[in-house]
């Protein structure tokens, strides 16, 4: 039996002790003297977060196929363990082996939001791994980041030996094997990341320069020397059917987040939606084969005895064969007393029909996301959605019995007016008054129940509101007021609830993800100073952040609120992720005159992403040559 | 038809908890691929009744749960396939089929005994042994329980079947009735707090060894005799 890293007396106080013991199904255990590589895979978040995660479930499972590899997990410990295990020195340790962290060779941590960042300190400094890569030794492990914030790594990169840009499945044979090729030869650290560094995919931030203008923007970064690539092309699976996915997902003691199977039908996103980091990242759309699905889908359930499937997409309902998946799933978990969950599907009358079928009406609730209140602004982000097709969705659904529906909005857009925010209220009224039109008294059942929420938008690298001055934090507030004032004068303000999010977290958050080299300084600070969790309401320390970046000299404006010119350079400008900066530059122009643009099935835009030669690029209604032709162009003007 | 299975956690799944152990149970019941039969309506549930909780941190080489199965192959295979797809620390021990009469696991609980240490971060005064049994041998043991309607006084005596010193450790067969289950770290706090014993924080090492239900004659015999 496995002895524990800790004291029975600390795990009997500390919430929750099932998230540090380990030893749950389908965990691998491995012999540690009959494997040459020990690796940490980290989710630097609560347990219960970190194991929701898909992305680390491919990598684990994906790492322990190697007969020489033995890959373990490591979490976040929450609060009241941090402080237990500072006060009592106890260092960080893996789950399977609960060998500390500092004795592996290799500690990757995937980063999927920015409001983790300080978390990535609290991982090394409980591990006892200096925070500064410059200061790591060769007893150190070797740092690696993954993830979408990687496609801006610049706010972190002194934290880190390497970043791997792209997904997981593609190179992580050949950076183990590199590994150990150099401890054989008894070369260096500093030898090692050389050699990385010129893996495809592989950025290892401490063999760049930076240089700066006067006003702080980016003079030019290059290469400290020869042979390092200058440009780093984002990694990706070409054929997302032929490729590593897990048939045997941890299945954990306690209650997670996603307490289910996810089968992940397909990468990507035809919509080009203006706003949205990830539609851009992982182009272009790959789509699984229906019969792999299939294959995986029972042997994930068989393997871990899951009561839920749940289907994991940016847009399921463009998945080309779902009516035949879900069919599938439809029989099979019938059968087996399996629920089915159904995330991210556009309501029509094909999913208000399979939801009839999956779900319980009564309890469940319709979501649209038409994300802005008007057409017009709907167009300067190019969601597709219309107002029509709202409309006639949720007729369909309160025939069909939903009373709930949820409807969610981004406020602080690029371009948005009054009218735009006076629109959310009124369609917010429109679906209230469809449904007493709709339903008639008599089967009526109360009211209907609208809830509204807004986020405040934030600009993300490699989207084509990059360029985007994001707002105040007063322009924020201002517009939740209005957004609430408009649903307080509606004719059925009474059927709707409205609800925003904190404005503080969100321009911390528009500040790290688009923030450069200068703000490592501060968040070092600021995890000194005693933040982390910052991704948890209760933990977030809005104050303590605006002193640090005081105190460091750094002007958070100006990552925000400055409108940035057509020909600025980024800092995560070096990073190529398949889009080009010419094709996002036309996308910002069109938002301007809020001109919508077609989805790739109906046209491509020679967006960049076919060089990947995959994907739906490819499909024959997409018009091969016309690609061609477009990406040749574009790829010359770069994104220099 | 039914069936009572039996287990042990030991080792680091101690500190998983009650309602977590169910749904590890109802887990491994999907992945051995076992027939069993699920309630009706919009979510169907598994049929499964556990007998009594062992609070976090206890170890125990007796639980018991009751499912109620379709079909059944036989007692020895659904063992076999449990143990297939068991975590470190939990072992199916013991599979019956029960008797349509038999109550369910939890309204059959009447007893269940318990072998305890100290932790070496409590300091017992040398003669702590004969204190105990001292202790044990008044006829009386008058003590505020606390329960979720408020506080009552008990006598503690009646509660304790059976009180022994073995080596450094105290085995104890207590009540375990569903209204009147005692607890074994109380029985030893009321102990110390008489003997002016300080105790630290989580001072015990716990071990259930046996639960236990009442014949017709009023012999007590395990849940599966
Ligand atoms: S190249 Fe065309 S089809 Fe391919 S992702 Fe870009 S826009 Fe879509």
């Amino acid at each position: 039996m496995r002895t524990l890293a800790l004291s029975d007396e600390i795990l009997m106080q500390v919430e929750k002790p099932a998230r540090y013991i380990g030893g749950e199904i389908n965990a691998v255990m491995k012999d540690p003297e009959a494997v040459k590589v020990r690796f940490a895979m980290c989710f630097p978040d609560v347990y219960e977060i970190g194991m929701s995660h898909l992305g680390i479930q491919i990598l684990y499972g994906m790492l322990n196929s190697y007969e020489d590899v033995w890959c373990e997990r490591v979490y976040s410990p929450w609060v009241d363990l941090d402080a237990v295990m500072r006060k009592e020195q106890i260092p960080l340790f893996a789950l399977e082996s609960q060998d500390p962290i500092r004795t592996f060779d290799f500690l990757g941590i995937t980063i999927q939001y920015e409001m983790c960042y300080t978390n990535i300190l609290q991982v090394l400094d409980l591990s006892g791994i200096p925070l500064l890569a410059k200061d790591r030794t060769e007893e150190d492990p070797i740092v690696i980041g993954g993830g979408p914030c990687t496609y801006n790594p610049e706010p972190i990169c002194d934290f880190f030996d390497l970043f791997y840009i792209g997904e997981g499945e593609t190179r992580y044979r050949e950076l183990i094997s590199l590994y150990e090729d150099c401890r054989d030869r008894g070369l260096s650290r500093q030898d090692f990341l050389k050699k990385a560094a010129c893996i495809p995919g592989i950025y290892v931030p401490s063999l760049y320069e930076v240089s700066y203008h006067e006003d702080g923007t980016i003079k030019e970064m290059k290469p400290l020397e020869e042979g390092i690539p200058e440009r780093i092309l984002k990694e990706m699976v070409t054929e997302v059917s032929d490729t590593y996915y897990p048939d045997k997902p941890v299945v954990p003691f306690i209650k997670v987040t996603q307490d289910r199977v996810v089968l992940e039908i397909m990468r990507g996103c035809i919509r080009g939606c203006r706003f949205c980091q990830a539609g851009q990242l992982y182009r272009p759309v790959r789509e699984r084969d229906v019969e792999f699905l299939k294959k995986y889908a029972i042997a994930m359930l068989e393997n871990t005895g899951h009561e839920e499937i749940s289907l994991s997409s940016l847009s399921s309902s463009d998945y080309q064969k779902l009516p035949e998946l879900i069919d599938f799933l439809i029989e099979e978990c019938s059968r087996r007393k399996v629920n089915i969950s159904l995330p991210s599907l556009r309501i029509d009358a094909f999913s208000l029909d399979v939801m009839n079928k999956v779900q319980d009406v009564k309890k469940s609730s319709l979501t649209f996301a038409p994300e802005a209140g008007s057409q017009r602004l709907r167009n300067v982000i190019n969601k597709g959605l219309t107002e029509e097709v709202i409309l006639q969705g949720a007729k369909l659904a309160f025939e069909g019995g939903w009373t709930r529906v949820k409807l969610y909005f981004m406020l602080g857009i690029p371009f948005e007016t009054e009218e735009d925010i006076q629109g959310i209220a009124e369609l917010c009224n429109k679906i209230a008054a469809e449904f007493y039109d709709t339903v008639p008294k008599e089967k009526r059942n109360g009211r209907v129940q609208i809830v509204a929420s807004t986020s405040f938008f934030i600009p993300k690298p490699f989207t084509p509101f990059q360029w985007a001055p994001q707002c105040r934090k007063e322009d924020f507030l201002n517009k939740a007021y209005l957004t609430r004032t408009a649903i307080m004068s509606q004719l059925n303000q009474k059927s709707i609830k409205y609800n925003w999010h904190e404005a503080d977290a969100s321009v911390m958050e528009g500040i790290l993800a688009r923030g450069d080299r200068k703000v490592n300084q501060v968040i070092l600070k600021a995890y000194e100073k005693g933040c982390f969790y910052d991704a948890w309401g209760e933990y977030y320390k809005h104050d303590v952040w605006l002193e640090t970046f005081e105190e460091c000299g750094v002007d958070p404006d100006f990552y925000t609120v400055r409108e940035r010119s057509e020909d600025e350079i980024f800092p995560w400008d070096f990073i190529d992720c398949g889009v080009t900066k010419a094709f996002l530059l036309r996308e910002w122009k069109r938002a301007a005159e809020a001109v919508v643009t077609p989805n790739c099935r109906m046209q491509c835009q020679g967006c960049g992403a076919a060089r990947f030669g995959t994907g739906v690029c490819f499909d024959k209604h997409a018009g091969v040559t016309e690609i061609q032709t477009e990406t040749e162009e574009n790829g010359n003007e770069g994104t220099n | 038809m039914k069936v009572r299975i039996k287990f042990s956690k030991e080792g680091p799944v101690r500190f998983i908890g009650h309602l977590d152990i169910m749904r590890y149970f109802q887990k491994a019941i999907r992945r051995a691929g076992i027939d069993i039969a699920y309630s009706t309506g919009f979510s169907p549930h598994q049929i499964m009744s556990f007998a009594s909780p062992l609070s976090v941190g206890h170890e125990s080489c007796s639980e018991y749960f009751d499912v109620e199965l379709n079909s059944i192959t036989d007692t020895e295979d659904i063992k076999n396939r449990l143990n297939r797809t068991m975590a470190e620390g939990i072992q199916i021990l013991q599979v019956a089929v029960l008797d349509e009469k038999e109550g369910n696991a939890m309204a059959s609980v009447a007893a269940a005994n318990y072998l305890i240490s100290f932790r070496d971060s409590v300091s017992l005064p040398d003669d702590w042994k004969e204190k105990l049994t001292a202790f044990y041998e008044k006829d009386k043991i008058p003590v505020i329980k606390k329960t979720k309607k408020g506080e009552r006084e008990i006598d503690l005596k009646e509660t304790i079947y059976q009180l022994e010193i073995r080596e450094d450790q105290v085995y104890m067969l207590l009540d375990a009735g569903s209204g009147s289950n005692m607890k074994p770290g109380f029985v030893l706090e009321t102990f110390c707090a008489a003997e002016n014993i300080s105790l630290p924080e989580y001072p015990f090492r716990v071990r259930r060894l046996e639960t236990y239900k009442r014949t017709g004659e009023g012999k007590l015999v395990p849940l599966i005799p």
